[in-house]
């Protein structure tokens, strides 16, 4: 008996799973390959941290169909993502284009890391020279 | 050099402090437009109320604001009374974003129209063009048809005052 509720409803859980699931018809597997990678590049404005093929967001839904629309007009991959630009600004970019603005952004770990480097180099060097001068006057 | 690693790491926490500083005021929810300082986008749909085509050539050759809502959005039924009231300053032109005709002109019904014109988007094409996140949302756009600001969420006088810019 338990078995058979329990039965029941997994099947009703996936059933409604079943009814959010949009049904995009593609011409070609290249084609639903790059919708794919399009949902995963773009963001979501509307949540912090979500791609709009990951969000169930209304507007994710929204851009996720336009992206569709595109798609299917021939659109490059370029002219959808300066289409969501132009709308909803950089911050719908996952994957930043390296400019004047994202420098920082693209270079600033390494660098720190390059620093860092640097400084402990120089320290080690800095307690060796220390260690030696010591051996010499002892 | 010594002496200068001693002040390293004061140095790095000042800079932390900085970041998480500027952090407590910043709210992430809030996306810079890229549609300020650009005309509002063209667009050719009905007047909720009239049935009218509405085109951009016929938004308010004033300085207005353009106010995205919905019935099924509760933050808009919060800030409508403040935008009623700021009717009386300069004309609300209302964005029917994602909504049913009956539900919008109910809700209309109910709370009060104090929209100059209703620019009816069942698809939320306008919307998209406009870079909406989700209703509600506000623009002010200047005599020129231009963007200048964009407040997403409720508009009141505690948003309202932060944002305005003192000409407008």
């Amino acid at each position: 008996m338990m078995r058979k509720l329990l039965g029941a409803c997994v099947l009703g859980l996936s059933l409604s799973v079943q009814a959010a699931i949009e049904t995009y018809q593609f011409d070609s597997p290249e084609q639903e390959a790059r919708f794919r990678q399009l949902g995963y590049e773009l963001r979501c404005p509307k949540c912090q941290n979500q791609a709009i093929g990951d969000s169930d967001a209304e507007i994710s839904g929204d851009l996720r169909a336009e992206v569709y629309r595109m798609l299917k007009e021939g659109a490059t991959d370029a002219e959808i993502k300066d289409f969501m630009v132009a709308r909803y600004g950089r911050y719908v970019l996952y994957n930043p284009p390296l400019d004047q603005q994202t420098l920082v952004l693209w270079f600033g770990p390494a660098g720190l890391l390059v620093l860092g480097g640097i400084l402990v180099v120089l320290r080690i060097r800095q307690s060796k020279k220390a260690l030696e001068e010591g051996e010499s006057q002892a | 050099m010594n002496r200068l690693m001693v002040w390293l790491p004061l140095g790095v926490f000042a800079i932390l402090v900085g970041f998480f500083f500027k952090g407590l005021t910043l709210d992430p929810t809030e996306q810079p437009s890229a549609l300020i300082g650009q005309p509002v986008p063209a667009f050719e749909l009905t007047d909720l109320n009239t049935g009218q085509l509405l085109s951009r050539d016929m938004l308010p050759k004033e300085p207005f604001l353009l106010n995205v809502w919905a019935s099924w959005c509760i933050t808009c039924q919060v800030e409508h009374p403040y935008l009623t009231k700021l009717s009386e300053q300069m004309p609300v032109v209302g964005l029917n974003y994602k909504d049913t005709e009956t539900a919008a002109k109910n809700w209309l019904q109910k709370l009060g129209d104090p929209y100059a014109l209703q620019i009816f988007d069942p698809t939320g094409r306008l919307g998209l063009d406009l870079g909406v996140a989700g209703a509600p949302e506000t623009f002010l756009v200047d005599a020129n048809g231009v963007i200048q600001l964009r407040i997403q969420g409720e508009v009141n006088d505690r948003v309202f005052a932060q944002k305005n810019p003192a000409d407008a």
